[in-house]
Protein backbone atom coordinates (compact mmCIF):
# COMPACT_ATOMS: atom_id res chain seq x y z
CA UNK A 1 0.00 0.00 0.00
CA UNK A 2 1.37 3.40 -1.09
CA UNK A 3 1.95 5.74 1.83
CA UNK A 4 3.00 8.59 -0.44
CA UNK A 5 1.50 11.78 -0.25
CA UNK A 6 2.88 15.71 -0.76
CA UNK A 7 4.75 17.31 1.85
CA UNK A 8 2.15 19.86 2.77
CA UNK A 9 -0.25 16.54 2.45
CA UNK A 10 2.03 14.56 4.83
CA UNK A 11 1.95 17.60 7.48
CA UNK A 12 -1.32 18.68 7.53
CA UNK A 13 -2.77 15.17 8.04
CA UNK A 14 0.08 13.75 10.56
CA UNK A 15 1.13 17.03 12.89
CA UNK A 16 -1.36 18.45 15.03
CA UNK A 17 -1.08 21.28 17.36
CA UNK A 18 0.32 20.37 20.69
CA UNK A 19 2.39 17.41 19.42
CA UNK A 20 5.69 16.02 20.36
CA UNK A 21 8.22 15.84 17.17
CA UNK A 22 11.30 14.23 17.01
CA UNK A 23 13.67 15.36 14.24
CA UNK A 24 17.11 16.56 13.45
CA UNK A 25 18.08 12.97 14.87
CA UNK A 26 20.58 11.82 12.66
CA UNK A 27 22.75 15.02 14.16
CA UNK A 28 24.51 17.16 11.31
CA UNK A 29 23.34 14.70 8.66
CA UNK A 30 19.74 14.87 7.19
CA UNK A 31 18.41 17.00 8.62
CA UNK A 32 14.42 17.44 8.02
CA UNK A 33 14.88 21.00 6.82
CA UNK A 34 12.04 21.11 4.04
CA UNK A 35 9.58 19.25 6.68
CA UNK A 36 10.55 21.57 9.28
CA UNK A 37 9.74 24.58 6.81
CA UNK A 38 5.85 23.20 5.88
CA UNK A 39 5.43 23.01 10.02
CA UNK A 40 6.70 27.21 9.78
CA UNK A 41 4.12 27.76 6.73
CA UNK A 42 1.11 25.86 8.55
CA UNK A 43 1.67 27.56 11.44
CA UNK A 44 1.56 24.67 13.30
CA UNK A 45 1.20 25.64 17.37
CA UNK A 46 2.77 24.61 20.45
CA UNK A 47 5.10 21.93 19.37
CA UNK A 48 7.30 20.22 21.81
CA UNK A 49 10.24 19.62 20.12
CA UNK A 50 12.57 16.41 20.66
CA UNK A 51 16.03 16.30 19.41
CA UNK A 52 19.95 15.47 20.45
CA UNK A 53 21.20 18.69 18.82
CA UNK A 54 19.52 20.42 16.27
CA UNK A 55 21.83 22.41 13.90
CA UNK A 56 19.42 26.06 12.57
CA UNK A 57 16.05 24.31 12.47
CA UNK A 58 15.18 24.21 15.82
CA UNK A 59 15.99 27.79 15.95
CA UNK A 60 13.66 28.33 12.84
CA UNK A 61 10.63 26.52 14.33
CA UNK A 62 10.97 28.93 17.93
CA UNK A 63 11.63 32.00 15.91
CA UNK A 64 8.06 31.25 13.37
CA UNK A 65 6.45 30.86 17.33
CA UNK A 66 5.50 27.30 16.62
CA UNK A 67 7.26 25.77 19.93
CA UNK A 68 5.74 25.72 23.25
CA UNK A 69 8.87 23.43 25.07
CA UNK A 70 12.03 21.79 24.09
CA UNK A 71 13.75 18.46 24.94
CA UNK A 72 17.47 18.47 24.06
CA UNK A 73 20.93 18.22 24.34
CA UNK A 74 22.00 21.35 22.60
CA UNK A 75 20.52 23.61 20.53
CA UNK A 76 22.15 26.10 18.63
CA UNK A 77 24.46 26.32 15.20
CA UNK A 78 26.88 23.76 15.19
CA UNK A 79 29.97 25.07 12.83
CA UNK A 80 29.08 29.30 14.21
CA UNK A 81 27.98 28.46 18.35
CA UNK A 82 25.19 30.29 19.46
CA UNK A 83 21.38 30.64 17.34
CA UNK A 84 19.51 33.51 18.39
CA UNK A 85 15.99 33.08 18.48
CA UNK A 86 16.64 30.27 20.38
CA UNK A 87 18.81 32.87 23.07
CA UNK A 88 16.05 35.42 22.38
CA UNK A 89 13.58 32.87 23.46
CA UNK A 90 14.98 31.87 26.38
CA UNK A 91 16.35 35.29 27.82
CA UNK A 92 13.76 37.51 26.73
CA UNK A 93 10.29 35.63 25.36
CA UNK A 94 9.28 32.91 23.30
CA UNK A 95 7.36 33.86 20.64
CA UNK A 96 5.51 30.34 20.89
CA UNK A 97 4.61 31.20 24.52
CA UNK A 98 3.94 34.96 24.13
CA UNK A 99 4.48 36.95 27.93
CA UNK A 100 7.11 33.51 29.16
CA UNK A 101 10.44 32.52 28.64
CA UNK A 102 10.71 29.04 26.47
CA UNK A 103 10.68 26.17 29.06
CA UNK A 104 13.83 23.73 28.19
CA UNK A 105 14.22 20.51 29.46
CA UNK A 106 18.34 19.93 29.58
CA UNK A 107 19.54 16.55 28.79
CA UNK A 108 22.79 15.24 27.33
CA UNK A 109 23.03 13.57 23.98
CA UNK A 110 23.17 9.93 25.56
CA UNK A 111 20.31 11.12 27.86
CA UNK A 112 18.21 11.84 24.53
CA UNK A 113 19.53 8.42 22.97
CA UNK A 114 18.54 6.41 26.24
CA UNK A 115 14.84 8.58 26.51
CA UNK A 116 14.67 7.12 23.24
CA UNK A 117 15.41 3.84 23.62
CA UNK A 118 13.24 3.28 26.30
CA UNK A 119 10.36 4.15 24.21
CA UNK A 120 11.32 2.21 21.58
CA UNK A 121 11.84 -0.74 24.14
CA UNK A 122 8.36 0.09 25.62
CA UNK A 123 9.82 0.41 29.00
CA UNK A 124 9.34 3.34 31.48
CA UNK A 125 12.98 4.03 31.89
CA UNK A 126 16.84 3.38 31.11
CA UNK A 127 19.35 3.17 33.82
CA UNK A 128 22.73 5.18 33.22
CA UNK A 129 25.89 6.00 35.07
CA UNK A 130 25.84 9.68 33.22
CA UNK A 131 25.30 13.09 34.40
CA UNK A 132 25.96 11.83 38.12
CA UNK A 133 26.62 15.16 40.06
CA UNK A 134 25.75 17.68 37.26
CA UNK A 135 23.28 20.08 37.19
CA UNK A 136 21.15 18.86 34.57
CA UNK A 137 19.11 16.13 35.99
CA UNK A 138 18.43 18.42 39.23
CA UNK A 139 14.62 19.32 39.21
CA UNK A 140 14.37 18.11 35.50
CA UNK A 141 11.70 14.96 35.71
CA UNK A 142 13.19 13.03 32.68
CA UNK A 143 15.65 11.77 35.59
CA UNK A 144 15.06 10.18 38.61
CA UNK A 145 17.95 8.90 40.45
CA UNK A 146 18.10 5.51 41.59
CA UNK A 147 19.59 2.47 43.24
CA UNK A 148 20.68 -0.29 41.55
CA UNK A 149 18.62 -3.51 42.22
CA UNK A 150 21.61 -5.60 42.03
CA UNK A 151 25.39 -5.11 44.03
CA UNK A 152 28.37 -4.53 41.89
CA UNK A 153 31.45 -7.35 42.23
CA UNK A 154 32.13 -5.38 45.69
CA UNK A 155 29.09 -6.07 47.05
CA UNK A 156 27.94 -2.41 46.34
CA UNK A 157 24.66 -1.23 44.97
CA UNK A 158 24.91 1.80 43.13
CA UNK A 159 23.59 4.93 42.67
CA UNK A 160 22.60 5.19 39.01
CA UNK A 161 20.22 8.05 37.12
CA UNK A 162 16.69 6.53 35.41
CA UNK A 163 16.45 8.70 32.30
CA UNK A 164 12.62 8.47 31.62
CA UNK A 165 11.30 7.14 28.12
CA UNK A 166 10.82 9.35 25.24
CA UNK A 167 7.45 8.59 22.89
CA UNK A 168 7.47 11.67 20.56
CA UNK A 169 3.39 11.70 18.81
CA UNK A 170 5.72 12.35 15.45
CA UNK A 171 8.86 11.54 14.23
CA UNK A 172 10.33 13.30 11.44
CA UNK A 173 13.19 11.55 9.28
CA UNK A 174 15.18 12.21 5.78
CA UNK A 175 17.07 9.43 4.48
CA UNK A 176 18.62 8.69 0.87
CA UNK A 177 15.47 6.38 -0.48
CA UNK A 178 12.52 4.65 0.78
CA UNK A 179 9.83 2.61 -1.12
CA UNK A 180 6.07 3.68 -1.30
CA UNK A 181 5.73 1.60 1.90
CA UNK A 182 8.45 3.46 3.74
CA UNK A 183 11.16 0.64 3.91
CA UNK A 184 14.53 3.04 3.75
CA UNK A 185 17.86 2.67 3.11
CA UNK A 186 19.65 5.48 5.02
CA UNK A 187 23.69 4.97 5.33
CA UNK A 188 26.33 7.25 7.01
CA UNK A 189 25.44 8.17 10.73
CA UNK A 190 22.32 7.39 12.19
CA UNK A 191 22.94 9.24 15.69
CA UNK A 192 19.54 8.34 17.18
CA UNK A 193 17.62 7.81 14.30
CA UNK A 194 16.37 4.46 14.69
CA UNK A 195 15.50 5.09 18.17
CA UNK A 196 13.47 7.67 17.46
CA UNK A 197 11.28 5.82 14.65
CA UNK A 198 11.08 2.72 16.41
CA UNK A 199 9.59 5.02 19.75
CA UNK A 200 7.27 7.26 18.06
CA UNK A 201 3.72 7.02 17.59
CA UNK A 202 3.92 8.45 13.85
CA UNK A 203 6.70 8.58 11.40
CA UNK A 204 7.34 10.70 8.73
CA UNK A 205 9.51 9.75 6.15
CA UNK A 206 11.28 12.40 3.62
CA UNK A 207 13.19 11.07 0.71
CA UNK A 208 15.44 12.07 -1.70
CA UNK A 209 14.56 9.85 -3.91
CA UNK A 210 11.75 7.42 -3.95
CA UNK A 211 12.21 3.67 -5.10
CA UNK A 212 10.84 0.61 -6.55
CA UNK A 213 10.47 -2.04 -3.86
CA UNK A 214 12.83 -4.54 -5.25
CA UNK A 215 15.75 -1.84 -4.73
CA UNK A 216 14.70 -1.41 -0.55
CA UNK A 217 14.59 -5.88 -0.49
CA UNK A 218 17.83 -6.31 -2.21
CA UNK A 219 20.00 -5.12 0.32
CA UNK A 220 17.66 -5.89 3.75
CA UNK A 221 21.24 -5.06 5.73
CA UNK A 222 20.86 -1.03 4.67
CA UNK A 223 16.53 -1.31 5.58
CA UNK A 224 17.11 0.77 8.90
CA UNK A 225 13.45 1.41 8.54
CA UNK A 226 10.88 -1.12 7.90
CA UNK A 227 7.93 0.29 6.25
CA UNK A 228 5.05 -0.84 8.71
CA UNK A 229 6.63 2.13 11.17
CA UNK A 230 5.77 4.83 8.63
CA UNK A 231 2.70 6.90 8.58
CA UNK A 232 3.61 8.71 5.54
CA UNK A 233 6.53 8.95 3.05
CA UNK A 234 7.36 12.00 1.29
CA UNK A 235 9.24 12.54 -2.05
CA UNK A 236 11.56 15.61 -1.09
CA UNK A 237 14.64 15.77 -3.47
CA UNK A 238 16.99 18.28 -1.52
CA UNK A 239 14.99 18.10 1.22
CA UNK A 240 17.61 18.10 3.77
CA UNK A 241 19.45 21.53 2.63
CA UNK A 242 21.50 22.93 4.00
CA UNK A 243 22.89 19.60 5.93
CA UNK A 244 24.25 17.18 4.17
CA UNK A 245 23.11 14.07 2.94
CA UNK A 246 25.73 11.18 1.95
CA UNK A 247 26.03 10.26 -2.00
CA UNK A 248 23.63 13.14 -2.93
CA UNK A 249 25.03 17.07 -1.75
CA UNK A 250 27.35 17.77 1.05
CA UNK A 251 26.55 20.18 4.01
CA UNK A 252 26.23 24.33 2.58
CA UNK A 253 28.49 25.29 5.14
CA UNK A 254 28.19 29.13 3.78
CA UNK A 255 24.21 28.43 4.34
CA UNK A 256 24.71 28.15 7.96
CA UNK A 257 27.08 31.17 8.00
CA UNK A 258 24.94 33.05 6.19
CA UNK A 259 21.89 32.29 8.19
CA UNK A 260 24.43 33.31 11.67
CA UNK A 261 24.68 36.61 10.32
CA UNK A 262 21.06 37.37 9.08
CA UNK A 263 19.43 35.93 11.52
CA UNK A 264 20.55 38.25 14.92
CA UNK A 265 17.32 39.89 15.59
CA UNK A 266 13.79 38.88 15.37
CA UNK A 267 13.04 41.25 12.99
CA UNK A 268 16.14 39.72 10.37
CA UNK A 269 14.49 36.52 11.47
CA UNK A 270 11.72 37.09 9.75
CA UNK A 271 12.80 38.51 6.93
CA UNK A 272 15.39 35.34 6.99
CA UNK A 273 12.10 33.19 6.72
CA UNK A 274 9.67 35.30 3.99
CA UNK A 275 12.46 34.64 1.78
CA UNK A 276 14.08 31.19 2.41
CA UNK A 277 10.06 29.35 4.46
CA UNK A 278 7.06 31.36 3.83
CA UNK A 279 8.07 32.67 0.41
CA UNK A 280 8.27 29.62 -1.26
CA UNK A 281 5.54 27.40 -1.44
CA UNK A 282 7.65 24.14 -1.00
CA UNK A 283 10.99 22.66 -1.48
CA UNK A 284 11.24 23.06 -4.97
CA UNK A 285 10.51 26.59 -4.83
CA UNK A 286 13.09 26.36 -2.29
CA UNK A 287 15.71 24.66 -4.84
CA UNK A 288 15.04 27.26 -7.45
CA UNK A 289 15.62 30.05 -4.83
CA UNK A 290 18.84 28.35 -3.98
CA UNK A 291 19.54 28.71 -7.99
CA UNK A 292 20.83 26.62 -10.32
CA UNK A 293 24.54 26.99 -9.44
CA UNK A 294 24.77 26.60 -5.83
CA UNK A 295 22.87 23.33 -6.11
CA UNK A 296 24.77 21.52 -8.90
CA UNK A 297 28.01 23.40 -6.49
CA UNK A 298 26.93 20.89 -3.61
CA UNK A 299 26.32 18.14 -5.83
CA UNK A 300 28.59 14.84 -5.40
CA UNK A 301 31.99 15.16 -7.20
CA UNK A 302 33.44 11.72 -6.79
CA UNK A 303 31.57 9.51 -6.03
CA UNK A 304 32.31 6.41 -3.33
CA UNK A 305 30.79 3.12 -4.26
CA UNK A 306 30.74 0.66 -1.45
CA UNK A 307 31.50 -2.87 -2.54
CA UNK A 308 28.59 -5.25 -3.84
CA UNK A 309 27.01 -7.64 -1.41
CA UNK A 310 26.07 -10.71 -2.42
CA UNK A 311 22.57 -11.99 -0.55
CA UNK A 312 22.78 -15.16 -3.13
CA UNK A 313 22.72 -18.31 -1.29
CA UNK B 1 34.82 28.39 21.76
CA UNK B 2 36.03 31.53 19.92
CA UNK B 3 39.52 32.37 19.14
CA UNK B 4 40.32 35.61 17.62
CA UNK B 5 39.63 35.53 13.99
CA UNK B 6 42.00 37.58 12.78
CA UNK B 7 43.91 36.05 10.30
CA UNK B 8 47.45 38.23 10.30
CA UNK B 9 47.77 36.66 14.01
CA UNK B 10 49.65 33.53 11.53
CA UNK B 11 52.52 36.01 10.32
CA UNK B 12 53.27 37.78 13.88
CA UNK B 13 56.38 36.81 15.07
CA UNK B 14 55.88 34.09 17.19
CA UNK B 15 55.17 32.24 13.22
CA UNK B 16 52.35 30.41 14.19
CA UNK B 17 48.84 31.39 15.67
CA UNK B 18 47.26 30.87 19.10
CA UNK B 19 44.93 28.42 17.90
CA UNK B 20 47.88 25.98 16.17
CA UNK B 21 49.72 26.11 19.58
CA UNK B 22 46.55 24.94 21.28
CA UNK B 23 45.89 22.40 18.62
CA UNK B 24 49.28 21.16 18.88
CA UNK B 25 49.04 21.08 22.77
CA UNK B 26 45.55 19.14 22.61
CA UNK B 27 47.12 16.60 19.79
CA UNK B 28 49.81 16.09 22.70
CA UNK B 29 47.69 15.00 25.45
CA UNK B 30 46.16 11.53 22.96
CA UNK B 31 48.86 8.73 23.24
CA UNK B 32 49.43 6.50 20.36
CA UNK B 33 46.55 3.59 20.47
CA UNK B 34 44.23 5.15 22.99
CA UNK B 35 40.67 5.92 21.95
CA UNK B 36 39.80 8.92 21.84
CA UNK B 37 36.07 10.37 21.99
CA UNK B 38 36.76 13.50 19.67
CA UNK B 39 33.88 16.23 19.86
CA UNK B 40 33.68 19.44 18.13
CA UNK B 41 36.11 22.50 16.88
CA UNK B 42 40.23 22.44 17.62
CA UNK B 43 39.80 19.29 18.87
CA UNK B 44 38.72 17.89 15.49
CA UNK B 45 42.27 19.06 14.27
CA UNK B 46 44.04 18.31 16.91
CA UNK B 47 43.20 14.47 16.18
CA UNK B 48 44.61 14.62 13.09
CA UNK B 49 47.42 16.06 14.28
CA UNK B 50 47.76 13.08 16.27
CA UNK B 51 47.80 10.44 13.98
CA UNK B 52 49.15 12.10 11.56
CA UNK B 53 52.87 12.61 14.05
CA UNK B 54 53.18 10.60 17.02
CA UNK B 55 49.73 8.46 17.55
CA UNK B 56 49.32 6.96 14.26
CA UNK B 57 47.27 3.62 16.40
CA UNK B 58 45.27 5.79 17.94
CA UNK B 59 41.17 5.45 17.25
CA UNK B 60 38.36 8.34 17.28
CA UNK B 61 35.00 7.58 18.26
CA UNK B 62 32.22 10.58 17.40
CA UNK B 63 28.59 10.32 19.22
CA UNK B 64 27.17 11.11 15.97
CA UNK B 65 27.91 7.01 15.42
CA UNK B 66 31.11 7.64 13.47
CA UNK B 67 34.24 5.63 14.45
CA UNK B 68 37.49 6.37 12.76
CA UNK B 69 41.26 4.57 12.49
CA UNK B 70 42.51 7.48 9.63
CA UNK B 71 42.00 11.03 10.04
CA UNK B 72 38.75 12.95 7.47
CA UNK B 73 40.43 13.16 4.33
CA UNK B 74 39.26 17.17 4.59
CA UNK B 75 38.33 19.64 6.64
CA UNK B 76 34.84 18.97 8.27
CA UNK B 77 33.40 21.65 9.97
CA UNK B 78 30.85 18.79 12.08
CA UNK B 79 31.36 15.42 12.54
CA UNK B 80 28.43 14.42 9.94
CA UNK B 81 29.99 15.92 7.33
CA UNK B 82 29.97 13.60 4.03
CA UNK B 83 33.98 13.30 4.04
CA UNK B 84 34.09 12.22 7.92
CA UNK B 85 31.65 8.75 6.90
CA UNK B 86 33.74 7.79 4.21
CA UNK B 87 36.42 5.79 4.95
CA UNK B 88 35.21 5.21 8.53
CA UNK B 89 35.87 2.49 10.11
CA UNK B 90 31.95 2.43 11.27
CA UNK B 91 29.37 4.48 10.83
CA UNK B 92 26.05 3.23 12.66
CA UNK B 93 24.27 5.23 15.88
CA UNK B 94 24.92 7.07 18.21
CA UNK B 95 23.73 4.32 21.49
CA UNK B 96 26.77 2.55 20.50
CA UNK B 97 29.75 4.91 20.53
CA UNK B 98 28.00 6.07 24.16
CA UNK B 99 27.72 2.31 25.51
CA UNK B 100 31.64 2.11 24.83
CA UNK B 101 31.80 5.46 26.53
CA UNK B 102 30.01 4.04 29.91
CA UNK B 103 31.91 0.27 29.94
CA UNK B 104 34.84 1.97 30.05
CA UNK B 105 36.59 1.58 26.57
CA UNK B 106 37.25 5.22 25.92
CA UNK B 107 40.51 6.67 27.06
CA UNK B 108 40.54 10.42 26.19
CA UNK B 109 37.69 12.88 25.59
CA UNK B 110 37.68 16.40 24.34
CA UNK B 111 35.50 19.33 25.08
CA UNK B 112 34.65 23.04 25.27
CA UNK B 113 32.83 25.09 27.51
CA UNK B 114 32.00 28.84 28.58
CA UNK B 115 33.22 28.63 31.79
CA UNK B 116 35.25 26.02 33.83
CA UNK B 117 36.23 26.30 37.33
CA UNK B 118 38.74 25.43 40.00
CA UNK B 119 37.98 21.81 39.96
CA UNK B 120 37.80 21.59 36.64
CA UNK B 121 33.59 21.59 36.66
CA UNK B 122 32.64 22.67 32.89
CA UNK B 123 29.31 25.13 32.18
CA UNK B 124 28.07 24.88 28.92
CA UNK B 125 24.38 25.47 29.92
CA UNK B 126 23.93 29.09 31.27
CA UNK B 127 25.72 31.97 32.74
CA UNK B 128 25.04 34.93 34.98
CA UNK B 129 26.28 37.96 33.63
CA UNK B 130 25.96 41.36 35.08
CA UNK B 131 24.25 44.13 32.49
CA UNK B 132 27.64 45.89 31.09
CA UNK B 133 28.92 41.99 30.51
CA UNK B 134 31.06 41.36 33.51
CA UNK B 135 30.51 37.75 35.14
CA UNK B 136 28.32 38.45 38.25
CA UNK B 137 30.20 36.66 40.46
CA UNK B 138 33.62 38.09 39.85
CA UNK B 139 32.11 40.99 41.98
CA UNK B 140 29.85 39.51 44.03
CA UNK B 141 29.59 41.51 47.22
CA UNK B 142 31.13 44.33 45.88
CA UNK B 143 27.68 45.29 43.82
CA UNK B 144 25.32 43.06 43.38
CA UNK B 145 23.86 45.05 39.86
CA UNK B 146 21.30 43.95 38.08
CA UNK B 147 22.07 40.21 36.13
CA UNK B 148 20.77 39.01 33.35
CA UNK B 149 21.01 34.96 32.77
CA UNK B 150 22.87 34.14 28.60
CA UNK B 151 21.77 30.81 27.49
CA UNK B 152 24.42 28.84 25.89
CA UNK B 153 23.84 26.23 23.60
CA UNK B 154 23.96 23.26 26.00
CA UNK B 155 25.55 19.76 26.76
CA UNK B 156 25.19 18.12 23.18
CA UNK B 157 27.41 14.97 24.45
CA UNK B 158 30.07 17.16 26.78
CA UNK B 159 28.56 15.80 30.26
CA UNK B 160 28.18 12.36 29.05
CA UNK B 161 32.05 12.31 27.99
CA UNK B 162 33.02 14.27 31.37
CA UNK B 163 31.06 11.38 33.32
CA UNK B 164 32.14 8.73 30.88
CA UNK B 165 35.81 8.56 29.53
CA UNK B 166 38.51 8.10 31.46
CA UNK B 167 40.15 11.07 31.59
CA UNK B 168 39.08 14.66 29.91
CA UNK B 169 40.97 17.49 28.62
CA UNK B 170 38.87 20.52 28.07
CA UNK B 171 39.83 24.16 25.93
CA UNK B 172 38.94 27.52 26.51
CA UNK B 173 39.50 31.37 26.50
CA UNK B 174 41.25 32.25 29.62
CA UNK B 175 39.81 35.10 31.68
CA UNK B 176 38.85 35.69 34.87
CA UNK B 177 35.27 34.90 33.89
CA UNK B 178 35.88 32.30 31.92
CA UNK B 179 37.44 30.90 34.64
CA UNK B 180 35.67 31.35 37.88
CA UNK B 181 36.37 29.76 41.23
CA UNK B 182 32.89 27.78 40.60
CA UNK B 183 30.92 27.53 37.87
CA UNK B 184 27.34 28.66 38.32
CA UNK B 185 25.94 25.38 36.79
CA UNK B 186 27.89 21.85 36.30
CA UNK B 187 26.91 21.13 32.87
CA UNK B 188 29.87 18.28 32.52
CA UNK B 189 30.98 17.58 36.08
CA UNK B 190 34.50 17.57 36.94
CA UNK B 191 36.31 16.84 40.28
CA UNK B 192 33.06 18.76 41.97
CA UNK B 193 34.89 20.06 45.08
CA UNK B 194 38.23 17.69 45.13
CA UNK B 195 39.25 14.64 45.69
CA UNK B 196 36.95 11.75 46.67
CA UNK B 197 33.62 13.67 45.10
CA UNK B 198 33.48 11.90 41.89
CA UNK B 199 33.01 8.69 43.41
CA UNK B 200 30.69 9.83 45.78
CA UNK B 201 28.61 11.23 43.68
CA UNK B 202 28.76 8.39 41.88
CA UNK B 203 30.92 8.82 38.73
CA UNK B 204 32.59 5.58 37.52
CA UNK B 205 35.65 6.58 37.33
CA UNK B 206 37.79 9.92 35.40
CA UNK B 207 37.95 13.92 35.33
CA UNK B 208 39.71 16.19 33.79
CA UNK B 209 43.76 15.77 33.42
CA UNK B 210 44.23 19.00 31.65
CA UNK B 211 42.74 22.51 30.55
CA UNK B 212 44.27 24.01 27.92
CA UNK B 213 43.34 27.65 27.67
CA UNK B 214 44.49 30.75 25.52
CA UNK B 215 47.45 31.28 27.82
CA UNK B 216 48.27 28.26 29.64
CA UNK B 217 48.01 24.73 30.33
CA UNK B 218 46.30 23.96 33.72
CA UNK B 219 47.21 20.51 35.59
CA UNK B 220 45.19 18.60 38.42
CA UNK B 221 47.16 17.51 41.76
CA UNK B 222 46.37 15.34 44.02
CA UNK B 223 43.69 17.53 45.86
CA UNK B 224 42.05 17.85 42.30
CA UNK B 225 42.61 21.67 42.29
CA UNK B 226 44.01 23.03 38.92
CA UNK B 227 47.24 24.32 38.62
CA UNK B 228 49.49 26.19 36.08
CA UNK B 229 52.03 23.54 34.52
CA UNK B 230 52.96 25.66 31.53
CA UNK B 231 52.37 29.47 30.25
CA UNK B 232 52.23 29.96 26.39
CA UNK B 233 55.01 31.49 24.91
CA UNK B 234 54.53 35.01 24.90
CA UNK B 235 52.30 34.68 28.51
CA UNK B 236 53.78 35.44 31.63
CA UNK B 237 52.77 34.00 34.61
CA UNK B 238 51.84 36.95 36.76
CA UNK B 239 49.33 37.28 33.47
CA UNK B 240 47.72 33.85 33.83
CA UNK B 241 47.19 34.22 37.55
CA UNK B 242 45.73 37.47 37.27
CA UNK B 243 43.10 36.30 34.71
CA UNK B 244 42.61 33.17 36.46
CA UNK B 245 39.24 33.73 38.89
CA UNK B 246 40.85 32.05 42.44
CA UNK B 247 44.25 31.94 43.26
CA UNK B 248 45.85 29.99 40.84
CA UNK B 249 48.48 27.56 42.27
CA UNK B 250 51.34 27.69 40.06
CA UNK B 251 53.60 24.66 40.10
CA UNK B 252 57.34 24.73 41.35
CA UNK B 253 58.62 23.60 37.82
CA UNK B 254 56.03 25.66 35.75
CA UNK B 255 57.36 25.58 32.05
CA UNK B 256 56.75 27.37 29.04
CA UNK B 257 54.07 25.51 26.26
CA UNK B 258 56.02 23.98 23.81
CA UNK B 259 55.56 25.59 20.29
CA UNK B 260 54.06 23.83 18.22
CA UNK B 261 56.72 21.87 16.10
CA UNK B 262 57.41 22.14 12.20
CA UNK B 263 55.81 18.92 11.66
CA UNK B 264 52.75 19.76 13.61
CA UNK B 265 52.07 23.33 11.72
CA UNK B 266 52.64 21.52 8.89
CA UNK B 267 49.57 19.28 9.16
CA UNK B 268 47.66 21.63 10.74
CA UNK B 269 47.86 24.21 7.70
CA UNK B 270 47.52 21.34 5.60
CA UNK B 271 43.89 20.43 6.94
CA UNK B 272 43.03 24.18 8.22
CA UNK B 273 44.12 25.42 4.86
CA UNK B 274 42.16 28.88 5.35
CA UNK B 275 42.48 28.70 8.79
CA UNK B 276 38.69 28.64 9.87
CA UNK B 277 39.50 26.63 12.97
CA UNK B 278 43.10 27.89 13.54
CA UNK B 279 43.76 31.31 12.45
Amino acid sequence: MTKLLSMSDAIAAHVRDGDSVALGLQMEQMIPFAAGHELIRQKKRGLRLIGPISDILFDQLIGAGCVKDVVAAWVGNVMMGSAYNFRRACEVENPGTPGEKLKVFNLSNFAVALGLQAGAMGVPFLPTRTARGSDIPKGNHFFYEIMSPFANEHGEREMLYAVRAIVPDVTIVHVQRSDAEGNAHCWANFGVMLEGVRAAKKVILCAEEVVPAEVIASDPNRTVIPGFLVTAVVEAPLGAHPSPVQGHYKRDDAFFQQYHESTKTADEFQVWADTWIRGVKDVREYAGRMGAERVASLRVKEHAFAAATDFGY
Amino acid sequence: MTLSSNPSQRTKTAGFTLGELMVAAAAREIKDGEVVFVGMRLPLIAFVVAKRTHAPNAVGLFENGVIRATPSPELIYTMADPPNIKGATQCLDMIGVMSLLQSGRVNLGFLGAAEVDRYGNLNSTQVEVREHGQDARATAGVDAGSTKTIRLPGSGGACDIASLAHRFVAMIEHSRHRLPERVSYITSPGYGNGRGWRKKVGLPRGGPSAVITTKALLRFGEDREAFLASHHPGVTVEEVVANTGWKLKVADDVLETPSPSGEELAVIRDYDKKGFWTS
